[in-house]
């Protein structure tokens, strides 16, 4: 009789792998090693260490410095051991890969998604225990020789930053160790994470220290953000195809700027004009949500900057417009405006900002390019409020400072913007049928025609009438 | 190309051919550009999960878990193929004693030999009894004993009504186990049949060999009229026979007739490694 049965899908096939790896992992004694380290014997040593300070700095009466370190070291040790996650997680599918004993997975019955789910979870979970293990040791040497006990808040939000900044961990490396085909390419890679979460564990720090434990929730729901995106980024590029297909991670050029070049060029092989009536409208085509996303990011900039005028406000002495015609005009010459040279300086300055916000951009998934770009409009609301604020009417300022440029440089931002979301975009969610390089490729293509076609263009226009047009209007509104 | 059950087919080609590639589009773990393929009537394309509950494959490199015990191996594939446990249990059983194994299987598997591995491998193939195997290399690093084994082993699957492919550069091997061979060069199918139909097909018809107990001076034209005499010598000549098994009694009936003293009559043997050479030649043309 044939035994075969066809499994259902279900988190229970995810955990038989889940729980394999585990097993493997704990008898790997280059894991079990620190695990142990970092849960015995460092959570020990920084109860010595917490013990000695609070004795120190109490001799010399600063008995602050060992109330907010007791809680910093709390963190530290939370963390430590969730660092091994980090290996874990690289190694993954690489490493199996390196060792062949990924095919066999991979040709068995389980989903894309419980595969991804079952390693995940296993990288995830020693180091996980481990750093809630090393919380209570060192919790209980602390009541033990100090008495200390930590609030139930504080408490809950090291034990959630510690998880999720162990899963970000996770996620973010199990999505390099997807994409790459070496384990030393996987390291190299994971400086991606690495250096993010040293800054942001120098931020924890900061605020560790400044016992502003309400940032604390700021940072998990952050954190908690990010770990989905990576989450459905991770399950969203997990291709066996392409876990078996790739042998070598190579740079190649000419076939990227192959990629470039045809998706740019499109139909419209050596005819601008049929490229501006095809490419153009196709590529605004794709970026119809990004372009309502930046529309709602560029109104909520402005918003701050109308709601943070209140907070930070400007002395009246200094919003001032009484001054002559004249000498508004000579002032605004001293700025270079009136001239051609003027014009050629905003037009880099504004092609320096798109560019940098594009590359932000572009390792952020986006979201660093968005508030670059936010910035300006975000600006122009903080001056509309002082004028507000100031009894004066905002409106005139914005129809005197901002609106004859603005009706070409707004509109240029918020096209970049979307085009840059699109960029960021591709890396987290790449077309149907199209790999992440390729998928880049192509919105770095759209990039390309909405910067070059539309938005440069746009520019141009924007600095001369920002020259030559805004100062007039403003003499004549403003001017006496 | 269609193996039904029961039946063995063996893909031969040069490294690089495809074959490889075949059997991962067959394990839909590899989309093909064009064309379709069924697997135990499931759809690599539309139906993967399918696909891959249905097969039992034996990969190119077995990758095995190098610290989990021979035991512990075949108890996560068969939860992974989702055997329940006391079957599973009883098939891991029935198949390490079927393959020599069980003394074997609650070792770490990193201190099997090549051999033993190759066996794992092939166990975890068949641990979830699939209608279609898939066997890349079955017997590659095997000592003989081992290889007999496996290659008995594949006999029962055919008899267990299991269609099976096997990819191997082992011309023998196919020739033994295959009812078709499918030779690929370069991702395509450049000749295919029954192993005899094959060398008909690319050898020609079968070359039999007549030795005399005397001179055969005068025989090749006396006989021309039945066979044609390909080469000959003192005492020896050899003949292409299309259908041998009408030409031969006829050729033996006249020179028995004729008191020519007939010693033996041959076939004489075409090898499969001569096919594939063939059709290798044939197709570069």
């Amino acid at each position: 009789m044939a035994v075969f049965t066809l499994p259902r899908p279900s988190l229970s096939r995810a955990l038989v792998i889940t729980r394999r790896e585990i097993r493997d992992g704990l008898r790997d004694w280059r894991i079990i090693a620190p695990i142990l380290v970092l849960t015995l014997f460092f959570p020990a040593l920084m109860n010595f260490t917490a013990a000695r300070l609070m004795a120190f700095v109490t001799d010399y009466g600063a008995p602050v410095i060992g109330d907010r370190l007791i809680p910093f070291l709390l963190m530290i040790v939370g963390f430590f051991p969730t660092s091994v996650s980090l290996v874990i997680a690289l190694e993954s599918f690489v490493g199996e890969k390196e060792r062949h004993s990924l095919e066999p997975l991979l040709s068995s019955p389980l989903t894309d998604l419980q595969l991804y789910i079952g390693k995940t979870i296993a990288a995830s979970l020693p180091p996980l225990v481990a750093a809630y293990l090393g919380i209570v040791v060192y919790l209980t040497g602390l009541y033990i020789a100090l008495r200390w006990v930590p609030t139930f808040q504080l408490l809950l939000q090291i034990v959630l930053l510690t998880t999720v900044q162990a899963t970000v961990m996770v996620s973010g490396a199990v999505v390099i160790s997807t994409q790459t085909t070496s384990v030393r390419a996987a390291n190299l890679l994971a400086s991606f994470i690495i250096v993010p979460m040293a800054l942001l564990v120098q931020g924890e720090s900061v605020v560790m220290f400044w016992a502003r434990y309400d940032v604390l929730w700021v940072i998990i729901i952050g954190l908690v953000f990010v770990n989905v995106v990576l989450v459905r980024m991770g399950a969203r590029l997990f291709n066996r195809e392409e876990l078996l297909g790739h042998e070598l991670d190579e740079i190649n050029l000419r076939a990227a700027w192959r990629v470039v070049r045809r998706e740019f060029v499109g139909d419209a092989a050596g005819s601008p004009v049929r490229w501006y009536r095809r490419e153009i409208p196709r590529a605004l085509g794709r970026l119809r949500w990004p372009v309502a996303m930046m529309v709602l990011a560029v109104a909520a900039g402005f918003g701050l900057g109308v709601r943070y005028a209140a907070v930070f406000q400007l002395p009246p002495s200094l919003i001032d417009f009484r001054i002559s015609a004249a000498g508004l005009r000579e002032q605004l010459e001293q700025f270079g405006l009136f001239s051609v040279s003027g014009a050629g300086r905003v037009f880099f300055q504004n092609v320096r900002a798109v560019l940098i916000a594009a590359a932000l951009g572009t390792f952020t998934i986006g979201v660093l390019g968005i508030v670059v770009l936010m910035l300006p409009m975000a600006l122009v609301g903080y001056f509309m409020g002082q004028m507000s604020l100031a009894g004066l009417d905002p409106l005139l300022f914005f129809t005197a400072f901002i609106l004859p440029h603005g009706l070409l440089e707004v509109p240029a931002v918020i096209l970049v913007g979307a085009a840059t979301i699109r960029l960021g975009a591709s890396l987290l969610a790449p077309p149907p049928g199209k790999t992440v390089g390729d998928g880049w490729l192509t919105a770095l293509a759209d990039w390309l025609k909405v910067f070059l076609g539309l938005v440069l263009p746009l520019l141009v226009g924007a600095a001369f009438l920002e020259v030559y047009v805004t100062p007039n209007v403003l003499i004549a509104l403003l001017g006496r | 190309m269609t193996v039904s059950a029961g039946q063995v087919l063996a893909l031969l080609g040069p490294n690089g051919a495809g074959k490889t590639t075949t059997i991962r589009m067959l394990t839909a773990v590899l989309k093909p550009t064009r064309g379709t393929a069924l697997v135990a009537g499931y759809d690599v394309v539309r139906q993967p999960d399918q696909v891959r509950g249905s097969v039992g494959v034996l990969t190119e490199n077995h990758g095995l878990y190098l610290r989990s015990s021979g035991a512990e191996y075949l108890d996560f594939f068969g939860d992974l193929y989702g055997i329940p446990a006391p079957r599973r249990r009883r098939r891991i059983g029935e198949l390490l004693e079927r393959f020599g194994m069980a003394e074997a299987a609650p070792r770490r598997i990193g201190e099997y030999s090549k051999g033993m591995r190759q066996k794992l491998a092939i166990i975890r193939a068949m641990l979830h009894d699939p209608p279609v195997l898939l066997l890349d290399e079955p017997t590659s690093a095997m000592d003989p004993q081992s290889a007999k084994l496996v290659r008995d082993a594949i006999v029962d699957l055919r008899t267990d009504r299991r269609a099976v492919i096997i990819c191997t550069h082992n011309l023998a091997e196919a020739e033994m186990l295959a009812d078709t061979i499918a030779i690929i060069r370069k991702g395509r199918i450049i000749a295919s049949g029954p192993p005899e139909s094959l060398k008909d097909q690319l050898l020609g018809p079968a070359l039999m060999e007549l030795r005399l107990a005397g001179p055969s001076n005068g025989l090749a034209e006396s006989i021309a009229d039945l066979v044609t005499v390909l080469e000959s010598g003192d005492g020896w000549l050899r003949y292409s026979a299309r259908r041998p098994q009408e030409t031969n009694p006829r050729l033996l009936n006249r020179l028995g007739r004729s008191d020519v003293p007939v010693l033996t009559l041959t076939e004489v043997p075409r090898s499969l490694e001569s096919v594939y050479l063939r059709a290798v030649e044939e197709d570069e043309r």
